[in-house]
């Protein structure tokens, strides 16, 4: 990586990004795995099973990116709050 | 319904969406006078509506970008004539968040802190490169013509359901050319403000006809088992001439590939077009950004339920029996046929108004690209801010004229197609681009060279695909056969695979001959900046050596 980071740094993989990390790719994974769910049953309310598991995933895709944003900027805040610290 | 599109007229119908047309028409003239600035010559006032659209507006014209004739024409009319396979749209819509979740708010963030306005300006200041930023400028230019073409043929198809237009010849396409005359007259006169202003009233209607459409037709068709029962007769048909089955409800072992890769390169190309990423720059703030696309995710469902319509068009009997029967005819004519006269004229205002303000959207964002990056960089550096005016307003018609070339000359048997063909060549800028937001390793030399294989093979490849049943046509789909994986995938998609090995070998390679990268107008700081009052610099005009 060409960017050149300050010494004092926080650390680039931590916890909280490895968890955002998962949370963003469970739909990539879930979603382009395509044989997993290429499925007629269960129906739902007469849907056929591919068709409404990949609109629940609409759903819960959303969910997962939101818990994603509110984890990063949580952790965006303290980082924040630490390099103030340390400036002063 | 068996008469065909284009002999009866609807007089109810045709008067509600023209008052309609009429409404929005008045509205993106008056548009002109919104917030009116102080120096209308200047492009920043035509190209990007003064800068001064708050959260709100950013996020109609965002939605602009999705809810286009891509959503209401051609994805469920893809769905109508194959099935499953058209249904991959929803994972696109779907896996499109997160992925961008992770590179937008840099890029926002970079954009705010050095003044950039459009992709190739991030990759100039990026990479020092002028011809970098050339070729992705000229990309986003040209693979928005075919979207543009998209939209003219969701309108078309709109026009033809109501009975407009003559048998054939120069008065079929005449409504056509004048909805087209008109859309590019108020972009030319109000610029961004039109879209902007008229993507409310759009954005209304849209979702008072999804709502009603997806709860309504099921109920009068019998509910949703009773339509996949019918779609799935439907799509059993077998054809004379091929022997195999027209489609099914389900994703082939045959056919995964290609839905998987068709979900993944349509998902990466979206910000890669100039008008979404207009649309994200206009952003008032990084939060902002972040909290739009928090929301998008409810386009994504409306798509998903915008998508069924095919199958309620074949359990409807929508077009059965009709030779040759164009699929786009598929949505409108079921609203044509389920819905009150009256109620269908709303139908129609919403869908050809949504392919407008896109239409119009796209056009802006292309002139914008060819006046930054372009005319100024290489034709006439010292351009007045009203001679850039001139110019944007030129080429946004030329643009549009370039879309019309689209419409005429691409098989429109399914206008999805359009759409792909502008997605593989978009995702060429993607390595440039997205890498370009974290990490500077690539070699600029390295990455035009990318780009230029990924763009010489996926243009190759398109033309080698001849549309169904269309021996010896060309450019007729967006899938064909992966080389060394033998898989039926999207031409996009490995285009952009080759991208990426070219730029990276002959990064190796340039790096241990020594080859110097140009120098980064950016620095790390520039991507975190999150909409605190920055002082913008003036524009993006430090000299760079060729």
């Amino acid at each position: 990586m060409a960017d050149t980071a300050p010494p004092d740094r926080p650390p680039v993989v931590t916890g909280t990004r490895i968890v955002c990390a998962i949370l963003l790719l469970a739909p990539f994974v879930a979603l382009l795995w395509v044989n997993s769910y290429s499925r007629l049953t269960p129906a739902f309310i007469g849907i056929p099973f591919f068709y409404w598991y990949q609109l629940l995933w609409v759903i819960v895709s959303a969910v997962l990116t939101g818990a994603a944003y509110l984890l990063f900027r949580r952790e965006e805040d303290r980082r924040k709050a630490t390099a103030t610290e340390a400036g002063r | 319904m068996t008469e065909l599109a284009g002999q009866k007229v609807d007089a109810v119908s045709l008067t509600v969406f023209l008052l309609f047309f009429l409404a929005v028409t008045l509205v993106g003239f008056y548009a002109a006078r919104w917030r009116r600035a102080d120096n209308p010559l200047h492009l920043d006032e035509w190209g990007l509506g003064g800068r001064g659209f708050g959260t709100v507006v950013s996020w109609f014209l965002l939605g602009g970008d999705l809810y286009t004739a891509y959503t209401f024409i051609a994805v469920p009319a893809l769905v109508y004539g194959v099935g499953a396979a058209g249904f991959y749209a929803v994972p696109y819509t779907i896996v499109a968040w997160p992925l961008v979740f992770v590179f937008l708010p840099r890029l926002w963030s970079v954009a705010r802190s050095r003044g950039y306005v459009t992709l190739a300006d991030f990759a100039r200041g990026r990479y020092g490169s002028r011809y970098l930023a050339l070729a992705v400028a000229l990309t986003g230019i040209l693979a928005t013509m075919p979207y543009i073409a998209l939209q003219l043929v969701g309108i078309q198809a709109v026009l033809d359901t109501m009975g407009l237009g003559g048998s054939s010849g120069f008065a079929k396409d005449l409504p056509l050319l004048i909805a087209f005359a008109v859309l590019a007259a108020y972009t030319y006169s109000s610029g961004l403000r039109a879209p902007a202003l008229i993507a409310f009233v759009k954005d209304t209607l849209v979702y008072v006809v999804v709502l009603v459409a997806i709860i309504y037709i099921p109920i009068r068709l019998g509910g949703y088992g009773h339509i996949f029962h019918d779609a799935a007769t439907a799509l059993a048909a077998k054809n004379p001439a091929t022997g195999a089955p027209r489609g099914s409800l389900v994703s082939g072992p045959k056919a995964q590939w290609a839905y998987a890769t068709l979900a993944l390169g349509s998902a990466m190309a979206l910000f890669m077009y100039p008008h979404s990423a207009t649309g994200v720059l206009a952003a008032k703030d990084r939060n902002t950004v972040r909290r739009n696309l928090a929301i998008m995710p409810a386009y994504s469902l409306m798509l998903g339920l915008l998508s069924l319509l095919g199958f309620m068009a074949l359990s409807a009997g929508v077009g059965k029996g009709v030779a040759g029967y164009n699929a786009q005819l598929a949505v409108p004519q079921l609203f044509q046929q389920m819905f009150p006269s009256w109620f269908a004229g709303v139908a129609f205002a919403a869908i050809g108004i949504g392919a407008l303000v896109p239409a119009a959207i796209m056009s802006i964002a292309a002139a914008n690209l060819f006046t930054r990056n372009v005319y100024r960089e290489f034709i006439q550096p010292r351009a007045t801010p009203a001679q850039e005016t001139r110019v944007a307003k030129i080429v946004s018609l030329l643009v549009k004229l370039g879309a019309l070339g689209f419409v005429l000359g691409i098989d429109k048997q399914f206008s999805i197609n359009l759409q792909l063909l502008g997605g593989i060549w978009i995702l060429q800028t993607f390595p440039a681009i997205v890498t370009g937001l974290f990490s500077r390793w690539f070699h600029h030399w390295a990455l035009l060279a990318g780009w230029a294989a990924g763009m010489a093979y996926g243009t190759w490849a398109a033309y080698g695909v001849a549309a169904a049943g269309k021996p010896h046509s060309h450019f007729g789909g967006g899938s064909a056969t992966i080389p060394g994986i033998g898989q039926i995938g999207y031409i996009g998609v490995t285009a952009f695979v080759l991208n990426l090995a070219v730029a990276v070998l002959l990064t190796l390679l340039l790096r241990a001959f020594g080859s110097a990268p140009a120098p980064d107008e950016t620095t790390p700081a520039d991507y975190l900046v999150d909409g605190l009052p920055v002082p913008l610099p003036e524009a993006v005009v430090t000299p760079i050596a060729p």
